[in-house]
């Protein structure tokens, strides 16, 4: 059986696909079950649980990032909904 | 259970996992005679380049260190170093270095002979083959992990590469560092975004400021030229593949690097001066990264490809795994280990690293990696000090 979505962390509120993901499907993670929201394609991330404007994106258990919208459970998650956190608080330039 | 590979034992209490002999141009004009004297001389590599005259300086220390530390590399029994004659990368300058590893060394150049070149090749051949008899006598024997130097290396990745193959590569690395052996992690370039977590790991806080100041000073500068490091990650491609921020693309590369603390910062091509994992200043490109770790004494790389890298190395076994079912598919004879099982299996990351360890063993013991059998031999050296002023 394929293998649809990796969780890096324990502490992580976002996985990522293995393998494209339709609207309304449900997952099965960890005996929560998750709607997904939007299409996922493989590779891309989507929420774990609601995520606040603000709010830090967790994956590896570290921070890849800081929603720039409310996010919901199931929601795909990339570039028009978080941003660099790195780059918020680098000190260079 | 004592974990244990089948290795040459070489002077100074150093351990080989190939026994190969090298015939080492030292200038871009006699690449050809060692070419030559490599085809006639068992279980031997020729490393050509196209350098070893006309640089001077910090880049000519850096190309003499580099050649030298190959030829220096525990996975070579002995070196034959051609050269010319008239270049300022001296034969047997090469030689005094390579010989502080107490290791059989040879040198001629070819103005010192008389019948050119093909006198030169033929005198060649003759050292290579009495140095590869005495190779032949020299048996495996088993020696414990705190001898292995193992390379971090990936290259042609794509979105699953840093969530299928390089966490598995983080756990043999984790696996080598426990059991008393090194691990170095070069390509700086693809820490940025992560420093904070590297600096974090880092045994001590001069180790942490190290690393905190390579990646500022390089960001520093490279600002100057006008190339803002941080606003071309992730690049185009990478976001069309997944990847939201710099920070999340950089973890994916780290995670080679498992969890193990930091010992400390080597220069390109200079070994580690102690064990554990270490990190190397090398910019990115993969075939001057593993010319820069076997210079530091590497025997074995990792390398995780996702779109699909066949390259290799004339001294280190490259070991290629790859977490793309396609890449995977289409590049079969390119890869040693299919970490797309992860996807396609529902197998266990755990479980893909306990595969990959196996196979580090067996490649350590003498089995042959798909670079190997195909002879993808290519080095580059990295020189990033070739003209370090302005000439307008």
């Amino acid at each position: 059986m394929r293998n649809k979505f990796l969780i890096m962390d324990q502490t992580d509120n976002c996985a990522t696909c293995l393998v494209a993901i339709s609207r309304g499907d449900k997952l099965d993670v960890n005996g929560k079950i998750i709607e997904i929201i939007n299409i996922i394609p493989v590779g891309h991330k989507f929420a774990l649980n609601n995520i606040k404007k603000g709010e830090i994106i967790r994956k590896y258990g570290k921070i890849i990032g800081i929603a720039t919208k409310d996010i919901k459970t199931g929601e795909w998650i990339h570039i028009h909904n978080i941003k660099s956190h790195y780059l918020e608080v680098s000190k260079h330039g | 259970m004592v974990e244990e590979f089948m290795g040459f034992e070489r002077p100074k209490g150093k351990v080989g996992i190939r026994n190969k002999i090298m015939i080492l141009s030292s200038v871009v004009c006699v690449n050809h005679v060692a070419q030559e004297i490599s085809k006639k001389v068992d279980n031997s590599i020729a490393i050509t380049h196209p350098l070893g005259c006309g640089q001077f300086a910090v880049d000519f220390a850096n190309i003499q260190r580099t050649l030298s530390g190959l030829g220096t590399n525990p996975n070579i029994y002995g070196v034959v170093i051609v050269g010319l004659g008239c270049e300022n990368m001296k034969s047997d300058a090469l030689a005094k270095i390579i010989k502080r590893s107490k290791k059989p060394v040879e040198f001629f150049d070819v103005q010192d002979i008389q019948g050119g070149t093909i006198a030169a090749i033929d005198k060649g051949i003759k050292i290579g083959k009495k140095m590869a008899s005495d190779a032949t006598e020299l048996k495996r024997e088993p020696f414990d992990f705190s001898n292995l130097i193992l390379g971090l290396e990936c290259g042609g990745s794509n979105s699953l590469s840093g969530i299928t193959a390089n966490p598995v590569v983080g756990l043999v690395s984790d696996k080598v560092v426990e059991l008393g052996g090194t691990s170095i992690l070069p390509e700086f370039t693809e820490w940025i975004g992560t420093e904070q977590i590297l600096m974090k790991r880092a045994v001590n806080e001069k180790v942490a400021q190290k690393i905190g100041n390579l990646i500022s000073k390089f960001l520093e500068n490279t600002m100057k030229l006008g190339v803002d490091f941080r606003g071309i990650q992730p690049t185009p491609g990478n976001i069309k593949g997944g990847l939201s921020t710099i920070e999340e693309k950089s973890l994916g590369t780290i995670s080679k690097a498992g969890k193990a603390p930091i010992q400390g910062i080597v220069d390109y091509s200079k070994s580690p001066k102690g064990k554990g994992l270490w990190l190397m200043i090398e910019p990115s490109l993969d075939v001057e990264s593993m010319t820069g770790l076997a210079a530091a004494g590497a025997q074995a790389i990792i390398m995780t490809t996702g779109q699909g890298s066949p390259t290799g190395n004339p001294v280190c076994p490259v070991i290629k795994m790859c977490g793309d079912p396609k890449t995977c598919d289409w590049m079969k004879c390119n890869i040693d280990i299919d970490a797309s099982r992860i996807i396609t299996e529902n197998i266990k990351i755990e479980d893909v690293g306990q595969v990959l360890w196996n196979r580090l063993k067996n490649t350590c013991n003498g089995e042959l990696t798909a670079a190997e059998i195909l002879g993808f031999e290519d080095i580059a050296i990295w020189r990033h000090m070739a003209f370090p002023f302005s000439l307008t």
